[in-house]
């Protein structure tokens, strides 16, 4: 079970701040061909993204229970 | 706790009592506020969004890589969330050092990091609409999908 956290546009798209998803996956590209997938109108680029809190890239591997998060382009201050 | 996410009015003095210290003697504060006009456009207001275990790590973290920098500045930073009318205030970052150009220099290095790391987002709703801000002039984009600076631990 992966655990998903949307922000922004992200959870606009998917319609939902958080998903748990039953997915056999190994990184974190193979999450975003999936979501692609369902979600064709999602836009990656220049969207990062963390495992449990901590940034992390394409081929950062995920297991069950991590969490995964998107973070679109970030506008604080 | 230095590093905050809160959905209540900030009040500067808070943040500036944090990084009172004897060995100090400057104290900068930069205050971020809603402005009401973007390129001409009408802000209404904001809704402020953030990942908050997440922000108050990177927040943290922007606290350490000052103190490496700085070594003897003192950190307080707090930020905003959820709706924000134009004139109230989304950030104050104060920094304490023993001398004036380092507390000015720290300040300025925190917000561009805020800018750069810290996962908050802004939605701005205008007269005719809204969008969420992520494309802002300022902002940089990594197109490796990965700030720099940031390490993978």
């Amino acid at each position: 079970m992966i655990n998903l956290l949307l922000f922004a546009n992200f959870q606009e798209v998917i319609g939902s701040k958080a998903l748990s998803l039953e997915l056999n996956v190994n990184n974190i590209l193979e999450l975003k061909n999936y979501l692609l997938s369902k979600y064709p109108e999602l836009d990656f680029n220049f969207v990062m993204v963390a495992v449990n809190e901590e940034y992390a890239t394409d081929e950062t591997v995920i297991k069950s229970g991590d969490v995964v998060a998107f973070i679109p382009p970030v506008s604080g201050g | 706790m230095n590093f905050e996410i809160t959905d209540k009015p900030i009040i500067t003095q808070d943040i500036i009592n944090k990084v009172v210290d004897r060995n100090a003697g400057a104290v900068t504060t930069f205050i971020g506020t809603v402005r009401e006009l973007t390129k001409g456009k009408k802000t209404l207001f904001l809704i402020y969004e953030a990942y908050e275990k997440m922000a108050v790590k990177q927040l943290s973290r922007i606290g350490d890589e000052i103190i490496e920098k700085w070594p003897n500045a003192k950190v307080a930073i707090t930020h905003r969330v959820g709706k924000l009318e134009i004139t109230d205030i989304a950030v104050v970052i104060a920094v304490s050092t023993p001398h004036r150009k380092d507390a000015y220099d720290a300040n300025e290095y925190a917000i561009e990091r805020i800018k750069q790391i810290v996962p908050i987002w802004k939605k701005e709703h205008w007269e005719d609409g809204e969008t969420w801000v992520g494309n802002q002039l300022e902002t940089e984009q990594y197109p490796t999908g990965k700030p720099e600076g940031v390490s993978h631990d």
